[in-house]
């Protein structure tokens, strides 16, 4: 019989538990988090000043011109909501294939998810150029006829795509959430921190009928949430593949971007999962090597699940015999662009190809490097898709070139600060490991005695 | 604030085994009130606590049906019905593209009824509810039985909860 090895390493009893996944909120941060979150700050502060800067003097202050319309906060947008994938994809779908892997990283993933939603969510808000008229995105009776929004539109699919998948997936995370406040609430010494804490578990008691109740609705979240997390990106795609343009009406893109959102979601997580367990050393037995292992694996299949729409791409534009569509590709691979198109082959089919070896997928150097190249192919393929199809259409006379300008690189690099503070201080005021998950999971991987297999 | 919640006797368990064995004999003995608490779902509770399956499904499915039917209520009667506007020579009802709109519907509607089921079953959210011990949410386990249950009676329950296993009995409120 293969035997199961153990999800929590080093015997741990149900206190310990409690007492290692509490310990870093209920300490003084340390210098590493300190310097990590005050180096977020500022990077959010900067990312403040150039979001006030893009809407204040206006959207012209990007490189979005004639003929390409559509840059980098489009870019970054389907970036990050890809990011968020991976962690319903934990939560939500590995949940329901029943593997007892994913309990020790599906807070942390959930998390994620919520952070990048929100990090994406601000992008075509601001991309309209006129955000305070944002609320005309939704359909609400007006004084102008009312004229309704234009339901045909995938532009308008993504305002509810996106905005109920952020619904669901704070909701989902929530939930999670309670028994392990009431834990904290339990916990605490000091009064403020039982009232925060309580006023946030919300009255949970923890009896058996509550607790049937609750797995219940937390299996029918995950069985929401599946077929949710996979319209979402198909959707974003659609905005992408509704259009006429070559490049973008392929009906390969909704599995083509689904795949892609849980390999980069997944790269996100290794590089979050591999920082995490340097910067509190107790997770270490909770998010083992056995987990990160899995996840490289997750990494490297669909690694090449892009790479095969990839080239699947490219068989059908010579296959279609369509000359504008064969010049859209013999133009990403050679043209001006073709740069950024092998930035993102080298990394997202090449460099995952590493993990054939179990040595290298085991090796924390190694992963860490492999998912922030994954995170960075994952920027360029988005960046392949809209810019190089936008910046030569039919006619010659309408070629032009992406002016980025320096705000592109401001925009872009400051998303990562809103999405590391937000991140950086949700692991000192959540428990970053689900509590009440991974105490029913303890023993799985031992045998009666206590002893390993 | 203590007046509106019940009184009763609990006994505390340190053992997940002695906690199912519990819940067994307390359902066994006729108790129809006991509540067993625990800091996280014990394979087996629901059984031995003879709980049936929860109905938070049928408030799903219904609910579901109420955001399938409102997001194809809603695309109609804004395209076909109160102002149609033709675009680009599509049909006033456009039914497939109606259905991204019809399913994130459906699921938003579905997950958060969900959400308001489990709240309304669970009496949630509660200020402040009574604590028996603060480690049930850690690594204890409880079996708290009301005063008005049927097989209440003070001395005969302190020493079943001792046969069992309790390390502790104490009368409280929950």
């Amino acid at each position: 019989m293969i035997k199961r090895s153990p999800l929590v390493l080093g015997n741990k009893s149900l206190k310990d538990v409690s007492d290692d996944i509490c310990a870093p909120l209920e300490r003084f941060p340390s210098k590493g988090w300190v310097g990590m979150f005050l180096g977020a700050k500022t990077l959010l502060l900067f990312y403040i000043v150039i979001l006030a800067c893009v809407v204040g003097i206006g959207i012209g202050l990007l490189g979005v011109t004639h003929p390409v319309f559509w840059g980098t906060m489009i870019v970054t947008f389907v970036f990050w909501i890809g990011i968020g994938h991976a962690g319903t994809l934990i939560s939500a779908v590995l949940f329901l294939f029943r593997q007892k892997w994913r309990t020790s990283v599906a807070r942390t993933a959930e998390a994620m998810t919520v952070f990048a939603v929100m990090t994406a969510g601000l992008f075509p808000l601001l991309h309209t150029g006129r955000p305070w008229l944002d609320y005309w995105l939704f359909p609400y009776p007006n004084q102008r006829g009312p004229l309704w929004v234009n339901f045909r539109s995938p532009l308008l699919w993504d305002v509810f795509a996106v905005s109920t998948y952020a619904t669901v997936s704070m909701v989902f995370w929530y939930i999670g959430l309670i028994p392990d406040f009431a834990t904290i609430k339990d916990r605490a010494k000091n009064k403020l921190r039982k009232s925060i804490y309580g006023a946030l578990s919300l009255g949970w008691r923890g009896t058996a009928k509550n607790w049937s109740h609750y797995e219940m609705l937390y299996l029918l979240l995950a069985g929401l949430s599946t077929p949710l997390v996979l319209s979402v990106h198909t959707i974003v795609s659609f905005d992408f593949a509704v259009s006429n343009l070559p490049g973008w009406h392929t009906t390969i893109f909704p599995p083509y971007f689904v795949a892609g959102a849980i390999f980069s979601g997944f790269a996100m997580v290794v590089t979050l999962m591999t920082l995490v367990r340097i910067g509190f050393p107790e997770f270490k037995n909770y998010v083992t090597l056995d987990h990160m292992e899995v996840m490289n694996k997750i990494i490297m299949t669909t690694g090449m699940l892009v790479g095969y729409a990839y080239a699947s791409e490219f068989f059908i534009a010579w296959y279609s015999g369509n000359p504008y569509e064969r010049f859209a590709f013999v133009n990403r691979a050679f043209g001006p662009y073709a740069w950024s198109y092998w930035i993102m082959v080298s990394c997202n089919v090449l460099s995952p190809q590493i993990f054939w070896f179990k040595r290298f997928r085991r090796s924390i150097p190694v992963m860490f490097v492999v998912s922030i190249f994954v995170n960075i192919g994952m920027w360029f393929e988005r960046f392949v898709i809209t810019v190089t199809s936008l910046h030569r259409d039919f006619l010659p006379a309408n070629w032009g070139m992406y002016q980025w300008s320096w705000w592109d690189t401001g925009v872009l690099v400051g998303s990562f600060g809103m999405f590391l503070t937000l991140f950086l201080l949700y692991l000192r005021l959540f428990p970053a490991i689900s509590i009440a998950e991974v105490k029913p999971v303890l023993h799985v991987g031992y045998d009666t005695e206590g002893g390993h297999h | 604030m203590a007046a509106q919640y019940t009184k009763g006797i609990a006994g505390i368990f340190l053992d997940e085994a002695k906690i199912l064995k519990a819940a067994n004999k307390m359902r066994e003995s006729g108790s129809n009130k006991f509540e067993a608490i625990s800091a996280y779902p014990i394979h087996g509770m629901e059984e031995a606590c003879g709980i049936k399956r929860s109905w938070i499904p049928y408030v799903t499915f219904v609910a579901g049906c109420v955001g399938l039917a409102a997001g194809l209520g809603l695309t109609y009667w804004t395209s076909a019905v109160d102002w149609a506007v033709n675009i680009g020579g599509k049909p006033f009802f456009s039914l497939p593209a109606f259905i991204p709109i019809m399913f994130e519907l459906t699921i938003l509607f579905a997950a958060l009824a969900s959400v308001g089921a489990l709240f309304y079953a669970c009496k949630m959210p509660r200020i402040d509810p009574p604590i028996i011990d603060p480690d049930l949410s850690c690594h204890k386990f409880a079996i708290f039985v009301p005063h008005n249950d049927s097989i209440y009676d003070e001395t005969k329950l302190t020493n079943m909860f001792k046969e069992l296993g309790a390390v502790e009995v104490k009368k409280t409120e929950y």
